[in-house]
């Protein structure tokens, strides 16, 4: 009978497997929350011409307003990608620098989306309006949420990529947090084309 | 500082009412005292609360089932002695009381009953059966529990602070808006299905990756039992239908608490929106309640049977079919709301359809009895009392997606006839059989069999006692829900249905005794073999109750029926020398923690204590932020440890004498 011996200090970390079936996981909730997306843009749909005595989309949207919320949000995509391929390379410096930038553009883009959300309600223009408005900005607002969530999360991240340097725990968790904020741009690129684009349209 | 809370919100109003409160108070000091005056404080919060094992997990969702099934068969008896007097006279409940337990049977039964009886059966049994040491995500698992027990306490609460919904299970606006329910209880109501709602689909979440990537390597999936395949289609449909139950719940209470104008009448509101939302998620929910039983009665008849189950394949594609069909027929539950006819036909067929798939698998379950030497278990009953009785509640749902004849039926007592013919014998049953079934797998000693046959037959002649009149008083015009009612040829009906249910109530006595009886006399019915019933799948190769890791080594499987094909060859229980260590999640109490956030935030947005919901916001991140930044949650069994426990067992099983028909005589 042999003894236990352990190999290191404290107890054990996930397995590459478990990271795996982590991976797998979140590919799942992501599809759930797609579900609640797609069902707020459905109701969007149905609601975007019940305008009441409120304004109708083209009163209300500023399409080049729109455009630089969307150049953040795609740029920060695109600046989390290099955080990934830093994260990759074990270039802890560079991850670092690359999350900050990111953190940038999404502060960038949340700026925007509330001054225009406050432009709108102290132009009358609020969810209690209408119909329309309530679906707009319960859709706008349900991302914006998110994107601040995932700003949190990047936040984390950087500190933990601080402490813990990266180990495999600590970038399997940034390609996670990766999916959920590329999945937010794919998200916006719908809001972008369902909401504001036929919106200054009509 | 309390917001909308104040003394005006304790039932002082009514007598019924401040009888009920005084229950669940009493009721909960009684447990707490006797927990503090054995001492089981430590025992419990160790042991139980911040465990991650998916067997007292499961356990734990289980007696919370059962307390909540009491809690609402409560408010079934006081329906049916209201409607049974209630002919040109008020009764004793007062209208608005009638609505608020009608609002909380329908909302306790579904989510606060089935979906944590379900999630517990699945919990204890389905790692177990795909040779599995745990599921995929512990942790994650411990939050739905705790979110489903926060609910269910939101619930419970509302009877003792402030009212519940008076605007039934569904709470359908313009009513169940600001402007017609200024009060609580469809606030309660509301965070109640949230909360508990972010637990199912968690769960679904964990079940299916558990089943697709921790099964014994040697699985295939058409190896799987129907237990495990069924659990994987419900996950499926939790994963992917909770969401729209979120998302309607939290747009009803954005209607009511800032405002909106989603569903109200005025401003652009479109409330036909709220029935398609909530039944996107309704339908499927109703498999998701149905289709494990479905797996559990495929175990016992193929158990109790003694035979293989009949037409494998042909249970697994209907089960299939019956989850993606599930998505197609939600219209079915508001064909009089007045879609185009083409758009109701297009809806009728599909709910008929629906029927095919569970035709066969009526049929699988008759041919694998036929010729078998069939043991009349308890759980063997309940699955051939379903199987009688829940043929009439799917002609009946037949029936009704006819939209020409549901528009007569609709609303009336024939569909509360109907759906409690599909879901008392289709789903209730089968958590029972599985109840039963499992039991001793689950605790280490076997169920006294007289009190569960016992249970039985007063639940199956109940059931139909009190549901059959009611599709009679459908056809006699009876609508759902009537407080009262000036036609004299319908109180006959409704006495019987009120007999009825006091014959319920008898088997849920006898449900409880054979429970005492049962714990009582645990020491003359202890399972040693772990495998009560020459058993076939694999949650019977382990011990009962089963090692914390369930399995030594990770079982070989090469056949559906794994573990019966097993003993057939002989190395069911062959023992092993090279045993290594098992990495198993440590127990935490973020789990119990977080479900206290999620209570206190559903009570304080229903009573507007604001101050309190950013507290407690805060507190689930900072949970949250520090779980994630853990790396080493896991623990490590040693391999001495596993060696000294399984050569305890391989002893207990050489000694134990064998019976008649055990395998190894």
């Amino acid at each position: 009978m042999n003894t236990y011996t352990p190999k290191s200090a404290g107890s054990p970390g996930p397995t590459e497997e478990t990271l795996d079936i982590r991976d797998l996981g979140f590919w799942i909730y992501l599809m759930t929350d797609a579900i609640i997306f797609s069902l707020l843009f459905a109701t969007y749909v149905v609601m975007f011409q019940n305008t009441a005595t409120g304004p109708v989309p083209s009163d209300v949207f500023d399409l080049e307003h729109v455009f630089a919320e969307t150049m953040f949000l795609l740029l920060s995509s695109v600046t989390f990608g290099f955080a990934s391929l830093a994260s990759i390379r074990e270039q802890k410096g560079h991850a670092i620098c690359w999350l900050l930038v990111t953190i940038v553009f999404g502060l960038g883009f949340i700026y925007l989306e509330v001054a225009e959300f406050i432009g709108m309600i102290q132009s009358g223009a609020g969810p209690q309006t209408s119909g329309f408005l309530s679906a707009f900005f319960t859709l706008v607002g349900t991302h914006g949420a998110h994107v601040s969530l995932g700003m949190v999360g990047i936040t984390v991240m950087i500190f933990q990529i601080l402490i813990k340097g990266l180990t495999s725990p600590v970038k399997s968790r940034l390609h996670r947090l990766g999916m959920f904020w590329h999945f937010l741009d794919i998200v916006w690129i719908g809001i972008f084309s369902i909401v504001y684009m036929p919106g200054w349209l009509i | 500082m309390l917001g909308r809370l104040g003394f005006d919100a304790l039932p002082f109003y009514s007598a019924i009412a401040f009888g009920g409160a005084s229950i669940t108070v009493l009721g909960g000091l009684v447990v707490l005292l006797l927990v503090t005056y054995f001492g089981k404080w430590r025992y419990f919060w160790e042991e139980w609360l911040t465990s991650l094992d998916h067997k007292r997990i499961g356990i734990m969702y289980i007696a919370l089932a059962l307390v909540m099934l009491v809690r609402g068969f409560v408010d079934a008896l006081m329906m049916r002695s209201q409607q049974a007097i209630a002919l040109n006279s008020n009764g004793y409940l007062a209208p608005e009381h009638f609505d608020q337990v009608f609002s909380s049977h329908g909302t306790i039964m579904i989510f606060f009953m089935a979906m944590p009886f379900l999630t517990g059966l699945i919990n204890i049994v389905v790692p177990q059966q795909i040779g599995a040491r745990d599921v995929a995500f512990p942790f994650m698992n411990s939050i739905s529990l705790w979110l489903t027990a926060a609910g269910a306490a939101l619930v419970m609460v509302s009877l003792v602070i402030g009212k519940f919904s008076t605007a039934g299970w569904t709470g359908y606006p313009p009513y169940s808006g600001a402007e017609y329910s200024p009060g609580v209880g469809v606030d309660y109501w509301i965070w109640a299905l949230l909360v508990s709602g972010v637990g199912s689909t968690m769960t679904g979440i964990n079940f299916i990756v558990t089943i697709l990537k921790c099964r014994a390597p040697k699985m295939r999936l058409m190896q799987m039992p129907l237990f495990t395949w069924t659990t994987l289609c419900t996950s499926i449909l939790m994963a992917f239908a909770f969401p729209a139950l979120t998302v309607v719940a939290a747009m009803l209470g954005l209607d009511r608490i800032l405002g909106f104008h989603f569903f109200t009448n005025d401003a652009g509101g479109n409330m036909m929106n709220y029935a398609n939302l909530l039944w996107i998620w309704g339908h499927p929910e109703v498999y998701i309640l149905i289709l494990p039983a479905f797996g559990i009665y495929s175990e016992v008849t193929a158990t109790f049977s003694q035979k293989r189950l009949f037409g494998y394949a042909s249970l697994v594609y209907a089960t299939a079919a019956i989850t993606i069909l599930s998505f197609s027929v939600w219209l079915h539950h508001f064909f009089t709301m007045g879609s185009s006819p083409n758009v109701n036909a297009v809806f009728g067929i599909a709910t008929m359809i629906i029927a095919v798939p569970t035709g066969v698998k009526i049929f699988d379950w008759v041919f694998t009895m036929y010729k078998g030497r069939i043991i009349f278990h308890p759980a063997m009953l309940f699955t051939i009392g379903f199987l009688v009785t829940f043929v009439l509640g799917g002609v009946s749902g037949v029936l009704l997606a006819l939209p020409p004849a549901d528009y007569l039926m609709h609303n009336s007592t024939f569909l509360v006839a109907h759906f409690h013919n599909v879901l008392i014998p289709g789903a209730l049953f089968g958590y029972f059989a599985g109840f039963q079934y499992w039991f001793p797998k689950a605790t280490g000693f076997t169920l006294n069999k007289a009190w569960g046959v016992r249970s039985f037959w007063f639940w199956i002649i109940g059931f139909y006692l009190a549901f059959m009149p009611l599709y009679a008083l459908g056809f006699l015009g009876m609508s759902r829900r009537m407080e009262r009612y000036d036609v004299a040829e319908w109180q006959p009906y409704l006495i019987v249905a009120a007999v009825g249910a006091l014959s319920v109530l008898i088997g849920i006595f006898c449900q409880g005794m054979q429970l005492y009886v049962s714990i009582r006399d645990r020491n003359k019915n202890i399972d040693v073999t772990g495998d009560p019933y020459n058993g076939r799948t694999l949650e019977w190769q382990t011990s009962s109750p089963p090692a914390e890791y369930n399995f030594a080594k990770i079982p070989d499987v090469q056949e559906i029926d794994a573990f019966w094909d097993m003993k057939q060859r002989g190395v069911a229980y062959a023992p092993a020398s090279d045993y290594e260590d098992i990495h198993l999640p440590r127990n935490t109490g973020v789990g119990v923690i977080l479900g206290g956030l999620g209570f206190l935030i559903g009570f304080a947005v229903t009573w507007y204590i604001w101050w309190l919901v950013v507290l407690c916001v805060l507190g689930v991140a900072a949970c949250l932020i520090t779980r994630a930044s853990q790396d080493n949650t896991f623990e490590i069994i040693p391999a001495a440890e596993i060696e000294a426990h399984e050569k305890a067992r391989s002893k207990a099983l050489e000694e134990h004498k064998p019976a008649p028909g055990d395998f190894w005589t």
